[in-house]
């Protein structure tokens, strides 16, 4: 290495950012260059003195405290920021997930309600004595349950139509009386549950039609404090007939 | 805070006026803080705060002055020292204060870059990314900026400037 090709490399070896080869070709000329070796120890020095000379300005407490302050209310400013789509998407996130707990609740709840009268439905049928009080007449049906159920409730006029009542008798849902109604539409038989709209009662929810699985035909709605759900094999169509003549006895 | 004196530090030898320099690095921390996400980690980070005090640097009207002078000789071979100033005989006699004064007076591209490597004793590869140039271009503006300190330094103490 020439002097020449020393010197342009000088900054970079007193930097220390030369490669490992060429360091090595630098240095040995340094060895044996004495005037090379001055202007790298002159450098050397120049840039020693350059940072003891340039380290001079020093932050005043009051500025750093000052700093310190904004930087903290910035943080806490972007921290709130940051935070808001995380929280609601968290609070959307859990509304959801306890709209969907509550609505699966509901509907197993429901599910069972309508199971337990669908079993008393059939094991009324099954029965050799499915009523207790046998008439086709709503004013003796109806006076038989006064001083039984601590409510009273009307039944349709059915002379002008297809349905014929059977009788009745009185059950207990979850510790809490109630009536149960037969009625026949030709060979069909349909009951007709009222209970008390309490909680804990029948926990059917809203009004609504369905046809179970198990073929049976199901209708449900409140009136007037009561729960109504009528429960048969004949068709749906049938069900809600049966269903409005009942609606229209509770507003008379 | 990290980095905080020295950066004060760095930012008043750019601006040379400590209320700016106040300014400056409390924009800087404010930026860093809002643009942390756009920070990649395992990347150098005190080059990144250092890149942002600088840009900032040069959004104000010192900077925007300071940008004139900027790369006007940066591509060019950088011309090798020559060997007839004893430059240790110099600086054996040059005060500290001579130091500063040079500094001062050297272009805020040439002083940037001296600080960073002499001061804060970034690596080449630690100051192109500070200031946002090629490795090529630091080593020749790096010498450069030496050889007018040199100058500089030498006509401060009635020798010649090279």
């Amino acid at each position: 290495m020439n002097c020449d090709l020393c010197r342009e490399k000088l900054d970079a070896y007193v930097d220390e950012s030369l490669p490992a080869e060429v360091f090595g070709a630098v240095d040995e000329h340094l060895r044996a260059c004495p005037s090379c070796a001055s202007e790298a120890l002159a450098r050397l020095q120049m840039k020693r003195a350059t940072r003891a000379a340039a380290a001079r300005f020093s932050p005043s407490p009051e500025f750093r405290l000052r700093i310190e302050n904004t930087i903290r209310k910035k943080r806490q400013t972007i921290w709130k920021i940051a935070w808001v789509p995380w929280l609601s998407a968290a609070a959307v996130a859990l509304l959801l997930a306890v709209v969907s707990v509550t609505m699966l609740t509901r509907h197993a709840a429901r599910e069972q309600a309508l199971a337990e009268l669908l079993d008393l439905h059939v094991a009324t049928l099954a029965s050799a004595n499915p009523v207790d009080v046998v008439s086709t007449d709503r004013h003796t049906v109806k006076p038989w349950f006064q001083g039984k159920l601590p409510f009273t409730f009307n039944l349709p006029e059915l002379q002008d139509s297809q349905f014929k009542l059977l009788g009745g008798k009185l059950i207990y849902l979850n510790h809490s009386p109630g009536a149960q109604l037969l009625f026949e539409l030709r060979k069909h038989r349909l009951s007709v549950f009222i209970v008390q709209d309490q909680p804990g009662v029948l926990a059917l929810g809203p009004s609504t039609r369905q046809t179970s699985e198990k073929g049976f035909s199901e209708e449900t709605w409140t009136e007037g404090g009561l729960r109504y759900v009528v429960i048969g094999d004949a068709g749906s169509g049938d069900v809600h007939a049966l269903s409005d003549l009942l609606r229209i006895a509770a507003r008379q | 805070m990290p980095h905080f004196a020295r950066l004060y530090n760095f930012a008043c030898w750019l601006t040379q006026d400590r209320a700016a320099a106040e300014d400056l690095v409390q924009e800087t921390f404010v930026k860093a803080l809002k643009g942390f996400s756009s920070y990649r980690q395992g990347t150098n980070f005190r080059a990144w705060m250092y890149r942002i005090l600088r840009n900032t640097f040069l959004t104000t009207q010192a900077g925007l002055r300071a940008t004139v002078s900027f790369d006007s000789d940066d591509d060019g071979p950088s011309e090798p020292a020559t060997a007839e100033t004893p430059e240790s005989f110099l600086l054996a006699r040059v005060e500290q204060q001579a130091v500063v004064s040079a500094l001062e007076e050297l272009p805020v591209n040439h002083r940037e870059i001296i600080i960073l490597c002499d001061l804060e004793e970034m690596s080449y590869q630690e100051i192109a990314q500070t200031l946002a140039i090629p490795m090529g271009t630091v080593m020749s503006r790096l010498s450069r900026a030496r050889k007018a300190m040199r100058a500089l330094l030498t006509a401060g103490t009635g020798g010649t400037a090279r």
